[in-house]
């Protein structure tokens, strides 16, 4: 296993204060992966994204990335290793236009004229291109969303980590959603977090369910589906 | 033997004037989060208070004891209710507009009263330590920046205020919902916090050299003790107090006070790199 | 911030208004008139310090007057001992510079919040201001140079032509000088901002998490920004020192610090061109109210901050932000391209 895995969580726990919000996961991803996760609110899917992107530091267990030990690494070495984040709530430049924003992102490896083309790839991509040149503050909240994801994408990165991806967003803009992810996954290892089932169906081959901040279960998409805990402890709200 | 006495009586003081100086701007900022930027003011009119009322023939310990801080209270009133209350929740602002007001505050005494103004005389004389003369009036402040320590705690751990204030700071909104106005509490608090500065101002008095700006040579240290100690005021301002008066008045008899200052800042400097929350952001969290 | 002074149109807009200052003032005004212009240059020098830092960096700096007053010192220490003027100057942006990253390191890898930072730069500046008051004496030298406590160091030779200590400038010729280098430090500023480092500076700014989850680390960028910050009032301490011929323990006063505080706040945080009028603006009060002689200087400075404060009541960045948010649709219709760190 960990001969081939991009991400290796051993062990990991995040303890704050009393409360457990990630209780000793075992987690692993291979190269070129797609994975979901899915659980309650509150099953510590966010804090386990914050603890792979070092904005956290776990309380025990270790993590690595191509078997580099990234687990007390800062956010920003963690990230030059490769792993980009769309966090929850959309972390942007607010002061900046959209194509400034995925610039920042593009330069970081990058001569200019090469970010500048990775630019409008991006843009072009996730159909930006009409709003490239306005103040990403004032944008609508999906938009902003898309703007996250071109960053994300303009800094290519071999892991991403996308944390709801379509909240929030339209049915027509939750398939382009499900699109795009099924085409970064052909050359990117993905972990989706993703509270919408049908999103889910549209990706997912693998899905790890989170409970309690414990791993429920981990199998592909329809035997999660039909298992009855998880059912019991997520689905049953929603989908029963 | 008789000098390490007058070293440590040296240091016992050094801590006290640290205490004394910072615990008004302490109360503020534990209570309110606001770093008040004219407190080296606050504490330059606390001794004018002094200055001219014993110049106007009032007893010398009632104008430090009364005068100054009723004075420096109101005028702590007066500017929450003119500044500080347009501001909350914008700390930067609220440093900038009291950095106007310090600076509106020495234009101010400058016009009013000129650059230098006849000042009182330390009272009380000396008592000796071995061969040496120490200051009584020292003990005298020991015993103010002992028994504000003393007070702050008492009334923040004793008292329905203190309760009150604590509660408040803990989380305004739900303190609103439990009939308690914020707004009065926050007022209260920082004129609460001026008062203390301005009796701070008053004991000063008789030893500073009394002149607009002598602010200046206060508020690095007062600032440096409040950062040191962190959120806990009266923990955080004992502790910074202690640890930081210790080492200025050490690295002070070893060469002059205003080296002993450089060595302040260069401990707090480091210690900030250590502790970005202070003494008491890693230790003595629950503390007063 | 008006669309007619971003990009590069407005870049050789404000060159060229330079420019004609240069040439025109001289002609124009008198010998009095040019030497009081050379201080407001080198003041304006020093408001570019404070509005690159603050306005691109988001650094919260109430102690500039350090770095200023370091720069003054270290010229006029460097030009007693030295003999010339050369190295003086290097030393005097080279000293504040190193100053402030090592003021920096401690400050941005401790991470400590805004307001800490703001009251840590203005102690820092205070205690320099309590350390130069007390080198009365003549015990108090480095090489040559008595530091003289309170009263400061006068008689500091002037600039000379390099490599001849005797060729010293006149006051038309430091004028001259001042301008270029003011219209040096503009365009430095502008060329960065539009670097690499400018765009991730401003990004940090803007939002220092997105910034890491890129694989940036603001502590270095803000660290470097914040040296260069320094080197910049260290040039202008070195410009005011020539000025006068005279440095003392004012430069590092709280007054100061919050003229220069003032300056960016008056002019707008967030550009350059405003920092530069602000301070032009604050200094020409400060003359026109020196020469009454009725208010202390302070007190109008203190009017200033507070009313400043007080009356834009949104809070003075946001305020800056709307101003922004309504300039950038114009100058969509202005056709921008990728150019977009709004630095007129």
């Amino acid at each position: 296993m960990s001969g081939t895995a991009l991400l290796q969580a051993s062990g990991v726990s995040k303890r704050f204060g009393g409360v457990t919000a990630v209780d000793t996961v075992d987690f692993s991803l291979a190269e070129g992966e797609l994975r979901c996760l899915i659980g309650p609110n509150g099953a510590g899917k966010s804090t386990f994204f914050k603890l792979l992107t070092g904005q956290l530091a776990p309380s025990t267990g270790t993590i690595k990335f191509r078997g580099h030990d990234v687990t007390h690494a800062k956010t920003h070495e963690i990230a030059r290793l490769g792993v980009g984040i769309k966090t929850q709530i959309p972390n942007v430049f607010n002061g900046l236009i959209v194509r400034e924003n995925l610039y920042v992102s593009a330069i970081r490896i990058n001569k200019p004229a090469r970010a500048r083309a990775i630019v409008d790839e991006v843009l072009a991509r996730l159909a930006l291109t009409d709003i490239a040149d306005r103040l990403v503050g004032v944008l609508a909240h999906g938009q902003r969303q898309w703007v996250e994801i071109g960053a994300v994408l303009a800094q290519e990165p071999d892991l991403i980590l996308l944390d709801e991806p379509a909240a929030g967003m339209t049915h027509e803009e939750v398939a382009r959603t499900a699109q795009l992810i099924r085409e970064i996954n052909r050359t990117k290892a993905l972990i989706v977090v993703e509270h919408d089932m049908q999103f889910i169906r549209m990706i997912a081959k693998q899905v790890t369910v989170f409970n309690q901040g414990r791993i429920l279960v981990e199998d592909n998409v329809e035997h999660v589906l039909a298992n009855q805990a998880v059912r019991d402890v997520y689905l049953g709200k929603r989908a029963a | 033997m008789a000098l390490l006495g007058l070293i440590l009586f040296n240091i016992i003081n050094g801590i006290a004037v640290l205490v004394l100086i910072s615990i008004g701007l302490a109360v503020i900022y534990g209570m309110m989060r606001i770093i008040n930027l004219a407190h080296g003011e606050f504490l330059m009119l606390g001794a004018y208070a002094t200055v001219l009322s014993t110049n106007a023939g009032v007893n010398l310990w009632v104008s430090i004891l009364i005068v100054s801080p009723i004075v420096v209270g109101l005028f702590g009133l007066l500017v929450e209710r003119c500044i500080i209350r347009f501001l909350y929740g914008r700390l930067i602002d609220t440093m900038l507009a009291t950095w106007g007001l310090s600076l509106f505050m020495i234009g101010g005494i400058t016009t009013l009263f000129g650059t230098t103004v006849e000042g009182v005389s330390a009272p009380l004389g000396a008592f000796n330590i071995g061969p040496y003369h120490a200051s009584l009036y020292s003990v005298f402040s020991i015993a103010v920046a002992a028994a504000m320590l003393g007070g702050v705690w008492s009334v923040l751990r004793f008292t329905k205020f203190g309760l009150i204030v604590r509660a408040t700071m803990q989380n305004p909104p739900m303190a609103a919902a439990l009939g308690v106005a914020p707004n009065r509490i926050y007022m209260l608090t920082f004129a609460l916090g001026a008062a203390l500065t301005g009796l701070a101002g008053g004991v000063l008095a008789p030893v500073a050299g009394v002149a607009p700006g002598m602010g200046a040579a206060y508020i690095a240290k007062a600032f440096i003790t409040v950062i040191g100690g962190g959120a806990a005021i009266v923990t955080g301002s004992g502790l910074a107090s202690a640890l930081f008066g210790t080492i200025d008045q050490i690295v002070t008899f070893q060469t002059t006070p205003v080296i002993g200052q450089v060595a302040l800042l260069i401990a707090a400097i480091i210690m900030i790199r250590i502790l970005p929350q202070g003494i008491t952001g890693r230790f003595f969290r629950r503390s007063l | 911030m008006s669309p007619l002074f971003t990009g590069r149109a407005g870049f050789a807009l404000v060159i060229a208004a330079g420019v004609i200052v240069t040439i025109a003032l001289p002609l124009i005004d008198g010998m009095f008139g040019l030497v009081q212009a050379t201080v407001f240059i080198a003041m304006a020098v020093l408001a570019l310090s404070l509005g690159f830092i603050w306005g691109f960096g988001g650094i919260m700096c109430f102690g500039q007057s350090a770095f200023f007053g370091l720069g003054g010192y270290a010229y006029a220490i460097a030009a007693i001992d030295f003999g010339g003027s050369s190295w003086a100057v290097l030393l005097a942006i080279a000293v504040p510079a190193a100053f402030a990253a090592m003021l920096g390191y401690f400050m941005f890898y401790g991470r400590i919040s805004d307001a800490y930072m703001g009251v840590i730069t203005l102690t820092v500046a205070v205690i320099l201001y309590n350390v130069m008051n007390s080198t009365s004496g003549s015990q108090y030298h480095i090489g040559a140079a008595e530091l003289g406590g309170f009263n400061g160091m006068p008689s500091v030779p002037p600039i000379n032509l390099p490599g001849d200590p005797s060729a010293a400038l006149s006051p038309l010729q430091f004028f001259i000088l001042s301008m270029i280098l003011l219209m040096a430090v503009y365009t430095g500023l502008r060329l960065l901002l539009a670097s690499r480092f400018g765009r991730v500076l401003v990004a940090i700014r803007e939002n220092e998490t997105r910034a890491m989850l890129l694989g940036y680390d603001p502590r270095f960028y803000k660290l470097v920004a914040f040296a260069i910050g320094g080197g910049i009032a260290g040039l202008s301490g070195c410009l005011f020192t020539n000025w006068g011929g005279f440095i003392s323990p004012t430069a590092f006063s709280l007054a100061q610090s919050a003229q220069i505080i003032i300056f960016v706040l008056l002019g707008g945080i967030g550009t350059l061109l405003g920092p530069i009028m602000g301070a032009v603006a604050i200094e020409y009060l400060i003359t026109l109210t020196g020469t009454q002689h009725r208010f202390d200087a302070n007190l109008i400075l203190g009017v200033i901050l507070l009313g400043f404060v007080l009356l834009v009541p949104q809070g003075v960045v946001p305020a800056i932000a709307a101003q922004l948010a309504r300039v950038i649709p114009a100058r969509r219709r202005a056709g921008a391209s990728s150019q977009t760190v709004t630095a007129p």
